[in-house]
């Protein structure tokens, strides 16, 4: 693995991938892969008009490294980074962007298919939704609000 | 059982519903399990514990790990990232 930057981090403002993607570069890679997620404008037929994100940045970062470190381990990968916005963002900004550089595509695609599939899972992070019709509400924190339902959805916190 | 003096930082839907982002306060509560039910009490927290993570001093931890002077605690609701 290529020293340098942190492989996770975070940005609060629009950032270009460019720089990101040479900074994986290196003459043993025959592949790179990157995954980049964007703000899309309705999600579970709502249209959303922007997003916020917010991160309990310390402990993320760390879990982020970790991801990336198994991801390393898991995969005959040279390099990978992961890059995730906070603040508001407008339809169509990029919001996350994974790279992976590999001597082979298939490790490359599947390294990077593990870290977003693993950040979005397991990295603090969390995404506002605004409506067009004024409402918002947190994803994945809203519809399992109802008091009711809490017993049923109770669950021990999964270990990793 | 003492009182400890303990940091809690409040995140997404927490923080709106605490409103505010951090607090110091002195809690008798032995365990962050303890501890969430004594906030559940003071604000308009939906969110069951099942539904949560909990990290102490910016790692992931165990609802049933004794708190001490000091710790700084989040609860973490369900993430949403990518």
């Amino acid at each position: 693995m290529k020293a340098g930057l942190n492989a996770f981090r975070f940005s609060d403002r629009p950032f270009a991938t460019g720089g990101l993607r040479e900074a994986l570069a290196d003459p043993a890679a025959g592949g790179f892969a990157s995954f980049e997620g964007w703000v899309r404008n309705h999600n579970d037929g709502l249209p959303v008009t922007r997003l916020e994100y917010e991160a309990f940045e310390a402990l993320a970062i760390k879990e982020g490294e970790r991801i990336i470190a198994e991801a390393r381990q898991r995969f005959p990968i040279i390099a990978a980074a992961c890059v995730h916005r906070v603040g508001s963002l407008a339809i169509g900004e990029l919001a996350v962007w994974v790279g992976v550089s590999a001597k082979h595509r298939d490790e490359a695609f599947q390294a990077c298919r593990y870290i977003i599939d693993e950040v979005k899972h397991r990295v603090p992070i969390w995404k506002k939704e605004h409506y067009v019709n004024g409402d918002s509400g947190w994803v994945n924190c809203e519809r399992c609000a109802a008091p009711h339902e809490r017993a049923s959805h109770e669950h021990p916190p999964h270990e990793r | 059982m003492g009182a400890r003096r303990i940091r809690v930082q409040y995140y997404a839907v927490l923080r709106e519903q605490a409103g505010k982002g951090h607090e110091e306060l002195t809690t008798a509560a032995a365990t962050p399990a303890d501890l969430y039910s004594e906030l559940q009490s003071r604000y308009p927290f939906h969110l069951g514990r099942g539904q949560l993570k909990v990290a102490v001093n910016t790692e992931f931890s165990e609802w049933s790990r004794p708190l001490n002077e000091g710790d700084v605690v989040v609860f973490i609701p369900p993430m949403a990232g990518g």
